[in-house]
């Protein structure tokens, strides 16, 4: 049976047999749930159209969610594109991301990926990849198997739950996720695959959750526009041949150790950080009323 | 390790997975417990699901895991409104419930004709939820399996019974779970199993002479 317990695992199969990452994780999965291939596919299809659905309703939403905290900025960021700074793959790429996120917020359909507060990254850079590169529909949906399989590691030997890990548990994974993901659909290498992971979870090793009021708004929306254009800039550097000097796996261990270190405050609690500021104190007095 | 569709996946309804679609599966437990229509729910919110549960949705999960929603279905949001509409009327109180977990909620349903449930259960992350309570005995079932519920005296040789049918059926037990109130009195078993459970199975153990009654809850 094909089985990885770390991305070099997944990597070294993947040289050995000359196939992308993703033949290896459909592999696996195929084996673990005894479902044919065209079974899986279709399911990620399905997710895919979910995905596509979400950016489309972000990038127009006009809606605030219950509290009232976030709506409207995917639809400010895409009509700036093409006059930012960044550029306007960038610029694109966050606006579908804060985008499905505003959808999420306002108790619309998403895909969590790997969680419903950082599921907007993986999507975003996939469909700014596809409109750009214009990746066939078959191939964004086995990079998303690619995403899946270097998620299933992070989850295994770190943590994929802000509450346990942090924000670079959610935001961060998901950067990993999305970075591998579009290596290997620019044509990227096994091994470049796992250098854009180990590039994009580095730079947000330590990353506090601290939600303004509990709620999945504050910092999450924008943060995940900010963490698909940062999985981007990781995937053109892995492409370019930068190496991580410190190997994934041995990133995604230091993630572990770094999230186990991190103060309950600081782990969704929303006793800390951003949600102890004054303003967050105003917000939360607003909905919930005094607390005694 | 967890499958594919764990990390991309699943399909739901924002904004939080614990909050909102570990919220719908604990109102669809009840209702499924409940096994008829419900007229009326008064649920009591714990932790952070009583902090929280106006700005995460959690009261419109709920109520809609009580009317039948899927965590997918987007009428999750109109959940209260077609509440009224169903003819369904309920109320909301938080509560301070000593050690429970922080996303607990206990779920008291009427039904039309009557029939009662209190569910305590909790939304343990990722979607995932734990039933602590079904009316009132300790339980540990968490929707993953197909179940077959029943309450029966407790006395030598009911167990065996039960598990005989099921074991004619081919059918295999994943877990098991006993709990009473006091000895030789009412005890509820808990079995959750690898497949579907076909209905006939749940009649025979019906006529078990012991058994009170039998009930499956499908997989959610
Ligand atoms: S800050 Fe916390 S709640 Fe928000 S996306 Fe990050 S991990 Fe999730």
């Amino acid at each position: 049976m094909i089985n990885f317990n770390s991305i070099a695992e997944l990597i070294a199969l993947a040289e050995e047999k000359n196939l992308p990452v993703h033949a290896f994780v459909i592999a696996r999965e195929m084996h673990t749930s005894q479902r044919s291939r065209e079974a899986l596919v279709e399911e990620m299809q399905r997710n895919w159209q979910v995905m596509k659905e979400s950016i489309q309703r972000g990038i127009q939403n006009e809606e605030h969610s219950i509290s009232g905290l976030t709506g409207g900025d995917a639809r400010r960021i895409y009509a700036q594109r093409n006059t930012s700074y960044a550029g306007s793959a960038a610029m694109e790429a966050a606006a579908y991301a804060v985008g499905i996120s505003e959808v999420n917020a306002v108790m619309g359909k998403i895909v969590a990926c790997p969680t419903a507060g950082s599921c907007g990254i993986v999507p975003a850079v996939l469909f700014a990849a596809a409109s750009q590169k214009k990746a066939a529909e078959e191939q964004i949906v086995e990079a998303l198997f690619t995403a899946a399989g270097i998620g299933m590691v992070i989850e295994q030997n770190a943590s994929i739950a802000g509450a346990a890990g942090g924000c670079q548990a959610e935001c961060g994974s998901a950067a990993g996720m999305a970075a591998g993901a579009l290596v290997e659909l620019a044509g990227g290498t096994p091994e470049m695959v796992g250098q854009g992971v180990a590039l994009a979870i580095k730079n947000l090793l330590g990353l506090a959750c601290d939600p303004v009021a509990g709620l999945v708004e504050v910092p999450c929306v924008k943060r995940n526009g900010f963490a698909a254009v940062h999985a981007m800039v990781a995937a053109d550097m892995a492409l370019a041949g930068v190496k991580s000097v410190i190997p994934v796996d041995e990133v995604i261990e230091a993630m572990n150790r770094i999230g186990r270190a991190l103060p309950r405050s600081l782990r969704e609690t929303s006793e800390g950080g951003l949600a102890v500021t004054a303003t967050a104190k105003r917000i939360e007095e607003r909905l919930y009323g005094k607390k005694s | 390790m967890r499958g594919v569709f764990d990390i991309v996946g699943p399909v739901m309804i924002g904004p939080s997975s614990s909050h909102t679609a570990g919220a719908v599966r604990l109102g669809l437990m009840a209702g499924k417990i409940l096994g008829e229509k419900a007229v009326k729910a008064e649920i009591n919110l714990h932790g952070s699901f009583a902090q929280t549960y106006r700005g995460h949705g959690t009261d419109k999960a709920i109520i809609a895991g009580v009317l039948g929603f899927l965590p997918d279905d987007e009428r999750i949001r109109d959940a209260l409104i077609l509440a009224k509409r169903e003819g369904l009327d309920y109320s909301f109180q938080p509560v301070n419930l000593d050690g429970a977990h922080p996303n607990t909620a206990v779920i008291y349903l009427i039904g039309v004709t009557g029939r009662v449930a209190r569910i305590r259960g909790a939304s343990i992350g990722g979607g995932n939820i734990l039933i602590s309570n079904i009316n009132g005995y300790e339980v540990e079932l968490t929707g993953q399996y197909p179940a077959l519920i029943t309450i029966h005296r407790d006395k030598p040789g009911v167990i065996t019974q039960v598990t005989n049918i099921l074991s004619r059926y081919e059918m295999n037990i994943a877990f098991m779970h006993v709990s009473r109130q006091n000895r030789g009195e009412t005890a509820m078993m808990i079995i959750e199993l690898d497949d579907v459970l076909p209905e006939d199975v749940v009649e025979e153990c019906r006529q078990v002479y012991e058994v009170e009654n039998a009930f499956h809850i499908p997989a959610i």
